[in-house]
């Protein structure tokens, strides 16, 4: 009797508290291998700084973005002036306008990327989840969306609706979810199988919980992988559609339309491609590495 | 006692994983040997270490794990050998089977593809003479119409018979010793009963040694003359089979004994069952594995690490409350107290 | 012990369940999968039925038919008196509370983005939606001190616990509700052997607390020996036999059962005894042999087994006034 005393007292100390322990989430597990890659910290490191510094473009820099200086018309960079950058054909200060550049990039691939998030992980996790016809339906519906040509979606809607900033966003929005749907519809069929999804059923849990609490939850780590790997996506594509002239109007601008502006005049004045260009190509980086730790940290086959 | 009679000895073996928590010890101190001919059954839970063992003498751990120590299969260390000496070995004269045939079946590769690229390779012979060879063994494995079977895809047998297949495939070129890891675990009680009664032939057929890795006993008390059993990464109990299921000296291997359900025996109490839970080999307790779940516990089992006794020639246990253990006899054990 | 009382909780009536599958690669044609195909029985209160058999016997099929996880293609669920065939998903919802399942992987059953507390409470939850937070906290601890989990790890997540515990945690979201029926779908062949016991002793005892019944899936015959009061005995989705406990292991009427019996492993190298091996393997049950299904691997097959299938015939009374009841044309040859 005694050794069973015993022994209830090595178990009970096997944690010492005798207070409520909490415990460590699967999310908590990925964020310390997250913070182990060090690729990944570097690039959240670097991104916070150009988010930063987009947002407080106009406190970095004594030079507002649209005003032309007549004097310094493609300046290279002049420290003197504080035109770190340069200056634009039109005289601008190149610096603050790759900084709002900056904030409409970032803003079109977040926004993009957050509307492609909540259509896609919704529709997907639907039509996995129901199965059958519902499924059959849905994801017709999604083809058919998929083999409209995308540049002359876009170019109608900038017809109909003239440029427009938002108009962008909706268009990218629009057609980023279809990929996001399918992968979280494949994501939800694999999960759906699971024991805990089937035990939930069993207690009677509705369909619409069993979805948000079990089934949603559960593939949000391939979601967010993709997610970091869809910003960069839609930003090239904006900087595409930019450089076609498709983009924001002026005297907004975008990384996209200063590295076609940039292009243009490469051989005389080359800081005004290599500034924005290699703005984008850091970010772009950054968001693709840290895509790549998140996968490693989110993977759960690494357990 | 004829040493040459040995094909396997190990000695002092030791198998480490690196992982981002540390190292962690599968298996510690291992000593064994096997005799020409014999069977010995390992039994251990899961994390018990005792697949690592031979995962390590096949070569066949993961990248992160290291093994010290001596195994000295035919008079050869074959720990740490070179990759190409050890492909002159593992495959030809050791042969390890697995629990799930299809992992180790390529399933895009016809099974005669499969089966007579080992004896062209390892044999030297020719196409002709190795699809011959592999009809002949997969017939002595039992499988009906071998001629025509021998050019189907794995996934178009069925479970027992892939695991047969498996056993041609490791039989191939007649090994001395076959390691057989977990065969039947994932087959049915009847194609187990198959797969048993065809090892045991076999055993008898070609004179080979056989290594079972199992939890279940009564695979053991069938198959084997000797048995290890594992707990923690180490060997607790080694002796024949006869002795060790009459007279279980580890109280490890006792409670393992009485906590198994039987389908002869009395079914109207409760099973014996082992307090708490395995063991994490991550976070070993201190002193002896199987503390924290022994009644016979003390504070030197807390402490200590205990060494191999040996009980007669033949047995051995590592425990520090051995004589108190004997002295409450098996049968007459009180029930745990849990 | 085996005192039942004769209103049946669970009567299962002529039960089928057939999926439709394509074979074929390019030229694909639709057959039937018989997973199960005529099953009766009765499960009564407080007792423990054992369906056994080998993997494709349609055993798990079965256990998720009957709690209507799945819709059966003919025969009748009688539920408390209650035909529940043909429930939709919210005419189910309320009875769900008296009926509950335990799963094979423990760990895969358990969700792992919850704590332990969140898995163990959602019945509750979702079937007494108007309980305080505080109300539900205590259950779920007197719950987990039940099953023998320590009530302050409510806040850890199931990544955190071995397979032993993961089981404790799936029995006691199964328990929280207090059902009348658990059906437990292997509930110990994924554990070590020696938490297995702890894990069976667990749900003897939560029977004899609560007055359980189970409806106890298994491969292992060792372990339904000590777990159940009857066994039935499945073949390719048809009942072979089914029997009290005692019964079916002292005198097996059925070739099938018999090598079962026999093919288990006793750990006791004294009682190495020539097994009754059965040949070939499980046929598939997209083409199960006509007549009766077992005939393929049985010993005593004969033209009358290949052309009629048979019938369970009542062997007489049992110890607990249950019929044993087999389906063989030979059983009166087996008997001399």
């Amino acid at each position: 009797m005694s050794n069973a005393l015993n022994m209830n007292d090595k178990l009970a100390s096997f944690n010492d508290d005798s207070a409520e322990v909490a415990g460590r989430s699967l999310w908590q597990d990925a964020r310390i291998r997250l913070m182990r890659n060090k690729a990944a910290v570097v690039s959240m490191v670097i991104l916070s700084i150009i988010t930063l510094m987009a947002i407080l473009a106009p406190w970095l820099s004594a030079h507002p973005f649209d005003e032309v200086y007549w004097d310094f018309i493609q300046v290279p960079p002049n420290f003197a002036e504080g035109f770190w950058f340069g200056t634009d054909e039109n005289g601008r200060d190149l610096f603050v306008r790759t900084l709002y550049g900056a904030r409409v990039s970032l803003m079109v691939g977040l926004v993009a990327t957050t509307v492609s998030l909540v259509i896609g992980v919704v529709y997907g996790a639907v039509a996995g989840y129901m199965g059958g016809r519902v499924d059959n339906l849905m994801m017709r519906f999604v083809d058919i969306l998929y083999s409209l040509p995308f540049m002359f979606f876009v170019i109608i809607l900038m017809v109909i609706f003239g440029r427009n900033i938002y108009l962008i966003f909706v268009a990218l929005g629009a057609v980023e979810w279809l990929t996001m749907a399918r992968i979280v519809r494949g994501q939800t069929l694999a999960v759906k199988k699971k024991e805990f999804v089937e035990a939930a059923h069993a207690s009677g849990v509705s369909t619409t919980k069993i979805i948000f609490r079990h089934i949603i939850p559960n593939i949000l780590g391939p979601v967010i992988v993709y997610m970091t790997l869809t910003i960069p996506q839609v930003i090239l594509t904006e900087s595409f559609l930019s450089f076609l002239g498709l983009g924001v109007q002026e005297p907004l601008t975008s990384w996209g339309v200063l590295i076609s502006e940039g292009s243009k005049v490469m051989e005389s004045a080359p800081w005004m491609l290599a500034f924005p260009a290699t703005f984008l190509a850091l970010t772009l980086f950054c968001f693709n590495f840290i895509g790549d730790g998140l996968r490693d940290a989110l993977d759960p086959k690494d357990r | 006692m004829n040493e040459n009679n040995i094909i396997l000895e190990v000695k002092n073996l030791n198998t480490r994983f690196d992982t981002p928590d540390g190292e962690v010890s599968a298996a510690s101190e291992i000593n064994f040997s096997l005799k020409k001919g014999e069977s010995l059954g390992v039994v251990g839970e899961s994390g018990s270490g005792k697949t690592q063992i031979f995962m390590a003498l096949m070569g066949l751990l993961a990248k992160n794990g290291k093994t010290t120590g001596e195994a000295i299969f035919k008079g050869q260390n074959i720990l740490g050998l070179p990759v190409a000496q050890l492909n002159k070995v593992r495959g030809v004269s050791l042969s390890m089977i697995f629990q799930d045939p299809m992992t180790s079946l390529n399933p895009y590769l016809k099974v005669s593809r499969q089966m007579t690229e080992v004896l062209i390779e390892h044999q030297g012979m020719n196409k002709k003479a190795a699809l011959e060879k592999s009809i002949d063994m997969l017939e002595l494995v039992g499988i009906p119409e071998a001629r025509k079977r021998v050019h189907m895809y794995p996934h178009e047998f069925s479970g027992g018979m892939r695991q047969r297949v498996m056993i041609a495939i490791a039989l191939l070129c007649e090994p001395d010793l076959l390691i057989a890891d977990e065969p039947t675990t994932a087959l049915d009680v009847t194609i187990q009963a198959q797969i048993l009664d065809l090892l045991q032939d076999l055993k008898e057929k070609l004179g080979m040694s056989i290594v079972m890795i199992t939890h279940d006993l009564g695979v053991i008390a069938n198959m084997c003359d000797h048995v290890m059993v594992m707990y923690g990464g180490r060997v607790v109990e080694t002796g024949s089979v006869s002795s060790l299921f009459t007279d279980a000296r580890h109280p490890y291997t006792q409670g393992l004994l009485k906590s198994m359900p039987r389908i002869d025996g009395n079914h109207n109490e409760d099973l014996y069952a082992i307090p708490g839970q395995p063991p994490n080999l991550q976070a070993l307790p201190k002193g002896c594995a199987f503390q924290p779940r022994c009644q016979y516990a003390t504070e030197r089992c807390h402490q200590e690490q205990p060494t191999t006794t040996y009980i007669d020639e033949n047995r051995t246990a590592s425990c520090h409350q051995l004589s108190a253990v004997t002295a409450s006899h098996p049968m007459n054990v009180v029930e745990g107290a849990l | 012990m085996n005192t039942v009382e004769k209103a049946p909780i669970l009567t299962v009536d002529n039960l089928k369940v057939h999926f439709p599958v394509d074979v074929g690669t390019i030229f694909t044609r639709k057959k039937t999968l018989k997973a199960v195909d005529g099953v009766s029985f009765q499960l009564y209160e407080g007792e423990t039925l054992a369906v056994v058999g080998e993997s494709g016997c349609g055993k798990s099929t079965l256990g998720r038919a009957v709690l209507q996880l799945l819709h059966n293609t003919d025969g009748q669920v009688v539920w408390m008196g209650q035909n529940i065939t043909g429930n939709s998903v919210k005419e189910m919802r309320p009875l769900r509370k008296d009926m509950q399942i335990i799963f094979q992987d423990p760990l895969a059953s358990l969700d792992p983005r919850m704590t332990i507390g969140e898995i163990i409470a959602e019945p509750l939850v979702t079937h007494h939606p108007e309980l305080s937070k505080d109300a539900v906290k205590d259950r779920v601890r007197e719950m987990m001190d039940i099953v023998g989990l320590l009530p302050r790890m409510i806040n850890r997540y199931p990544h955190e616990f071995s397979g032993g515990q993961c089981q404790r945690i799936g029995i006691a979201r199964a328990m929280i509700l207090q059902p009348k029926v658990i059906v437990c779908d292997e509930p110990v062949s994924a554990l070590d052997v020696s938490i297995q016991a702890q894990i069976i002793n667990l749900l003897g005892e939560l029977q004899k607390k609560f007055g359980l019944s189970l409806l106890f899936i298994s491969h292992d015959l060792s372990i339904v020996r000590h777990i159940s009061h009857r066994v039935m005995v499945l073949y390719l989705g048809n009942v072979m036999e089914i029997a009290d406990k005692d019964d079916l292991y002292n005198s097996p009427q059925h070739p099938y059962t018999q090598a079962l019996i026999s093919a288990v492993p006793v750990p006791d190298p004294e009682a190495r005894k020539k097994r009754v091996v059965l040949k070939g393997d499980l046929p598939s049950p997209i083409n199960p042999p006509s007549g009766c299904v077992f005939r393929t691997r049985c010993l005593y097959a004969d033209e009358q087994c290949a052309q009629t299938k048979p019938e369970l015939i009542n062997m007489g009374h049992s110890t607990s006034g249950e019929n044993h009841q087999v389906s063989c044309h030979k059983v009166s040859v087996l008997d001399q």
